[in-house]
C-alpha cells in the first residue's frame, strides 16, 4: 500500500509526514523551481485572529491546528534536530484606520459569540497598545491582541518536514514533474516528464497551483487560482518586535518582514508602487524603521480557492484519491500532519471535513 | 596590520569613527581607511553579537556594514570624505526599550 503525494510544498509534506507517522508508505513527487511555490515565499504566520470571520467552521479548524502546533514543532525538532523558530506568544494586528479596526473587532466579536466566549482577543486603543508595544508610532489608532497567534521560520519548516519525511522512510522525489496521472480504484500510475512511472494505491493531490491541471482526470474540480503577494525584508536588527502581526514581523534571523500585498494576478514579479505602500505602512506603524535598509523583496503566488477556504475533497471518480489545498498552509500544517491522515485513510476517527468539500461551489 | 602598497599622497582627509579622529588618503573607501587605522572588527552582529569586519572588500558579503547618518551602508563601497562621521551599526540610537 503506497500513497503517492503529488506536490512537495508545505501542504504535501505535512500530509506525508502525518501519514508516515501512522505507518503508511509514502512517495512524495515534487516538481521544480520553475513551478510557483508558495511554500518558499510566504510570511510564516501561524495566524488565527480574523480567519473565518464569516465561516466559523474554518475558524475552528484553524484553531485546532494552532493548538497542535507546539507539539508539531517539538516533534519535528526531535525527529530532525531542526529548530524551526516557532513562537506562539500571541500576535498584534495594528491599525492606522479607526473604521478598519472597528470592523475587524466586530468580526472577532462575532466569532467569540459563536464560540461561547472561547475565542480570546482584546481590542487596545493607542495608549494601551503603546504599553504593550512601545515602538508604535502616533498614526497607529489601536490594535487587536490575540494570544492565539504565532509565527515560524517557514523555510526551516519546509526543510524539517523534508528531512523528517525521508528519515521516516518516505521517498521524496524532487525535480520530478508529473505529466500524467492515470487513475483507477486504489490503483494510480503517475508518469513523470522523464517518462518514469510511479505506482501507488492511494493518491493525494497537493500540487498547489499545479493541481488545477490534474483535477478533471481524477474527479475533482480543483478550482484554484493564483493571488500574488509581495514581501519586503529589512537588514537584520537587534530584536525589538516581540509580537508578530499580519503584516509586520521580525524573523528569528533579525530581519523585519513586511507584507504581504494582495493582487489578483499570476505574475510573480514585484512592482515599486506596491513595495512603497508596504514600506510606508511599516514606517507608520514603527517609525524606527524609517532609516532601516531593505535588503530583499519578492513576489509569490497564493493558492486561492473561490471562497478562500481550504478544499478537502475525496475523488468522485476513484476510491483512494484526495485533493488537498488551502490558502494558509503554514497555519494549517499541524492539522494537516495530525488530523488529515485519518481522513485520507478513511478511518472513523477522521475529522468531519464535509463543509470543506467542493460541493459548496456547486449550489 | 595593513600597509599601503603605494606611497601615501599628501591629500589626506579627516574623518571620525565613533569617538576616534582618523585620517586616510583621499579616494580610499571607509573600509580600507578603517583597516589602515588598525580597526578590523567594524560591528557586532545584531542577533548573536559576533564580531564582523570586511571580508570580500568588493560589495558582495555585507560583513563590513557601518552606520553613516543613521543609515547602514557597506564600508567597502563608500568613499571616505572629509568630516565623515562613521559609527558602529550596533551603536545606533537605542531607546529605553532596546529598539534601534
Ligand atoms: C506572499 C505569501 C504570504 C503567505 N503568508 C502565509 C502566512 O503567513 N501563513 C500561512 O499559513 N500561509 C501563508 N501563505 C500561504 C502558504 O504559503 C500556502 O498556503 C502554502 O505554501 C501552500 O502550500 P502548497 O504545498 O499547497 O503549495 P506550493 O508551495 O506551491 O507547493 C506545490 C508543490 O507542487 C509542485 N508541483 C506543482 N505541479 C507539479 C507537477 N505537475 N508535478 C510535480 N510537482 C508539481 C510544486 O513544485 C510545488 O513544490 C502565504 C502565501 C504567499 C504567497
Ligand atoms: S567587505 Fe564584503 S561587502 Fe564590504
Amino acid at each position: 500500500m503506497t500513497t503517492l503525494v503529488i506536490g512537495g510544498g508545505v501542504v504535501g509534506l505535512s500530509v506525508a509526514y502525518g501519514l508516515l507517522k501512522q505507518g503508511a508508505q509514502v512517495t512524495v513527487i515534487d516538481g521544480s523551481d520553475t513551478d510557483a511555490r508558495a511554500s518558499r515565499g510566504n510570511f510564516g504566520l501561524v495566524w488565527i485572529q480574523g480567519k473565518g470571520a464569516k465561516a466559523p467552521h474554518y475558524a475552528a479548524w484553524s484553531r485546532s491546528s494552532a493548538k497542535l502546533w507546539q507539539g508539531f514543532a517539538k516533534d519535528l525538532k526531535e525527529a530532525t534536530g531542526i529548530d524551526i523558530a516557532f513562537s506562539q506568544i500571541g500576535g498584534v494586528e495594528y491599525f492606522t484606520d479607526a473604521d478598519a479596526l472597528a470592523q475587524d473587532a466586530a468580526g472577532l466579536q462575532g466569532l467569540q459569540d459563536h464560540f461561547d466566549g472561547d475565542y480570546p482577543f482584546e481590542v487596545l486603543e493607542h495608549s494601551r497598545l503603546k504599553q504593550l508595544v512601545p515602538e508604535i508610532g502616533p498614526k497607529v489608532v489601536g490594535g487587536i491582541h490575540s494570544p492565539m497567534d504565532g509565527h515560524v521560520n517557514p523555510l526551516l519548516l519546509l526543510r524539517a518536514l523534508s528531512v523528517a519525511v525521508q528519515q521516516m522512510g518516505g521517498r521524496l522525489q524532487t525535480g520530478a514533474k508529473v505529466t500524467e496521472i492515470a487513475g483507477g480504484d486504489r490503483a494510480y500510475t503517475v508518469t513523470l516528464e522523464t517518462g518514469e512511472r510511479i505506482e501507488g494505491n492511494a493518491l493525494v493531490l497537493a500540487a498547489g497551483l499545479g493541481s488545477a491541471e490534474y483535477g478533471a482526470d481524477l474527479g475533482f474540480d480543483a478550482p484554484v487560482r493564483p493571488q500574488q503577494g509581495q514581501v519586503l525584508i529589512t537588514e537584520k536588527l537587534p530584536f525589538f518586535l516581540k509580537y508578530p502581526s499580519g503584516r509586520i514581523r521580525q524573523v528569528n534571523e533579525g530581519g523585519v518582514q513586511i507584507g504581504a500585498s494582495k493582487a489578483e494576478t499570476g505574475a510573480d514579479s514585484t512592482d515599486l508602487p506596491t513595495l512603497q505602500d508596504l514600506a510606508r505602512y511599516a514606517v507608520d506603524v514603527f517609525p524606527l524603521l524609517e532609516h532601516v535598509q531593505l535588503v530583499r523583496s519578492w513576489a509569490a503566488l497564493r493558492v486561492m480557492s473561490p471562497d478562500g477556504l481550504p478544499i478537502y475533497q475525496r475523488s468522485t471518480k476513484f476510491a483512494g484519491a484526495h485533493f488537498v489545498t488551502c490558502h494558509s498552509g503554514i497555519t494549517l500544517a499541524a492539522a494537516h500532519a495530525g488530523l488529515l491522515p485519518d481522513w485520507i485513510q478513511d478511518r472513523n476517527t477522521a475529522p468531519d471535513l464535509s463543509l470543506f468539500s467542493e460541493s459548496r461551489f456547486n449550489v | 596590520m595593513f600597509d599601503p602598497l603605494e606611497p601615501q599622497g599628501t591629500n589626506q582627509v579627516q574623518f571620525q569613527f565613533e569617538d576616534r579622529q582618523l585620517s586616510a588618503p583621499q579616494g580610499a573607501t571607509v573600509a580600507s581607511a578603517l583597516l589602515g587605522a588598525g580597526i578590523t572588527a567594524f560591528r557586532d552582529t545584531p542577533v548573536s553579537g559576533a564580531a564582523r569586519g570586511p571580508f570580500c572588500l568588493m560589495g558582495a558579503c555585507y560583513d563590513c556594514l557601518v552606520s553613516i547618518n543613521g543609515v547602514t551602508v557597506q564600508a567597502c563601497m563608500t568613499p571616505v570624505q572629509d568630516g565623515l562621521q562613521v559609527k558602529r551599526v550596533g551603536s545606533r540610537q537605542v531607546d529605553s526599550e532596546g529598539a534601534v
